[in-house]
């Protein structure tokens, strides 16, 4: 019996350092415990998810581009092309925000959270063109705080941010035309901010800090 | 006639019982260890066509997590950045690292990057990004801190004890919305009382009500 015992401890001692210990860092695809030639069942279905690769299509890819003149049904049929692409009636570049859209408290705070995700990494928090990227060598980012930028129209800023231009590239697939929107409204406030005067403080307590009258 | 059993024989069906209690108990182990995806996912650390480092990308320069993941707040699915968005800084930053060479390849000619899908839910089991981080479902519930790492690596088992683990108890998971894409920051549950009492507030207020039915997930 003492063989049997010493025989059991063996396959034990040999099952741990073959299988080792759980969280050990591993770069081979994971073990399917229940694999699914033994145990059909839905672990792997004849679907395609999002991003998924395929020997279906010669590129790969499971996913497909949408078919020319395709319309995605939330943003209708984008004929107003204020909205869409910051253009005016007359052909120039449009001022001001598009009809649905108003300024308000919301629409600036998403504008706040967007520029903050994808545009200040180079043209910086305040908007001067100093991101982080510049000290990774990302040469002249535009700042929005010389003439040239402080007049041009909102639909040429949108414009911008769908096409992008020179080094920067489009930020259409990240931002959907609300939100770009959004963005030139917060970077409108970012302006305004750094033309700011003594005369733009009204609260009483701050004016006094500040030494005003 | 001489004996065919010694003596000891007849203790030897009990030994026999005994050593089979064993191996059960040895075989139950086994199982309750190895054929889990505690063991068998967790740690999964595939070598990616590019050596991309989230540490470096998060905490040295900063970037949110949907920079690149941009469509986890909108889309059932959290996306891997297309090659254009490490054009984005790349097309002049390390513009001819070698290491880089998939992206820029990926970029000109449209072919795809061949990225490794690490966490991979089984295709019965229906998981939505954007419902999940805009309800205080931080990314580091389920991602552990990716933050920190250099190489992704599979931290959380991710079975469905994991996931029916939160949908019970909410409150201990959530973190206020602000703090969801800060892998650094604390559950509001670990906030003491009046962090717990935000959560349940929160779980009320915003009608957080995790399915616990099977059709929830499954579909």
């Amino acid at each position: 019996m003492r063989h049997v015992y010493l025989a059991t401890f063996f396959v034990v001692a040999l099952v741990l350092s073959v299988f080792g210990l759980r969280g050990t860092v591993f770069t081979s695809p994971p073990m399917d415990v229940f694999p699914e030639w033994l145990f059909p069942s839905m672990k792997y279905q004849p679907k395609f998810r999002p991003q998924a690769e395929t020997t279906f299509f010669a590129d790969g890819r499971a996913d497909r581009l949408p078919p020319p003149h395709t319309v995605r049904a939330d943003l209708a049929l984008r004929e107003d092309d204020h909205r869409y692409l910051g253009k005016s009636a007359a052909g120039g570049f449009s001022a001001g925000l598009p009809e649905g859209l108003s300024v308000d408290r919301k629409l600036i705070e998403i504008g706040r959270d967007r520029y903050q995700i994808y545009c200040a990494p180079c043209h910086g928090a305040l908007g001067d063109g100093n991101g982080i990227t510049k000290r990774y060598g990302m040469g002249a980012t535009a700042t929005y705080h010389d003439a040239r930028l402080r007049t041009m129209a909102d639909g040429e800023i949108f414009n911008t941010i769908t096409n992008g231009k020179n080094t920067m590239l489009a930020y259409a697939d990240k931002l959907v035309p609300d939100e770009r929107w959004a963005v030139v409204l917060y970077i409108r406030a970012l302006q305004r901010a750094q033309q700011a005067t003594a005369a733009d403080v009204t609260d009483a307590a701050a004016r006094k800090t500040l030494g005003l009258p | 006639m001489s004996k065919l059993f010694p003596k000891s024989a007849n203790s030897l069906p009990f030994q026999i019982l005994i050593y089979l209690g064993l191996v059960v108990g040895i075989a139950t182990a086994g199982v309750t260890y190895y054929m889990t995806p505690k063991y068998t996912r967790v740690g999964y650390a595939p070598v990616q066509p590019v050596p991309f480092s989230h540490a470096k990308h998060v905490q040295e320069v900063g970037l949110d997590c949907r920079y690149c993941h941009s469509n986890v707040d909108k889309s059932a699915h959290s996306n891997v950045p297309t090659a254009q968005t490490c054009m984005n800084c790349h097309s002049v930053i390390k513009a001819n690292s070698p290491l880089l060479a998939p992206i820029r390849e990926s970029y000109e000619k449209g072919t795809a990057v061949p990225w490794v899908w690490i966490h991979h839910t089984p295709d019965h089991a229906y998981f939505n990004h954007a419902v999940h981080v805009n309800r205080g479902v931080s990314c580091v519930e389920c991602h552990g801190k990716v933050n920190e790492m250099d190489v992704v690596t599979h931290s959380q088992p991710l079975s469905m004890g994991f996931c029916i683990e939160c949908h019970r108890n909410p409150e201990l998971r959530l973190r206020d919305p602000k703090d969801v894409y800060n892998l650094d920051s604390k559950r509001l549950a670990d906030q003491g009382a009046a962090g717990l009492k935000t959560a349940e507030n929160f779980v009320h207020d915003w009608k957080v009500k995790p399915p616990q039915s099977c059709s929830g997930c499954h579909r």
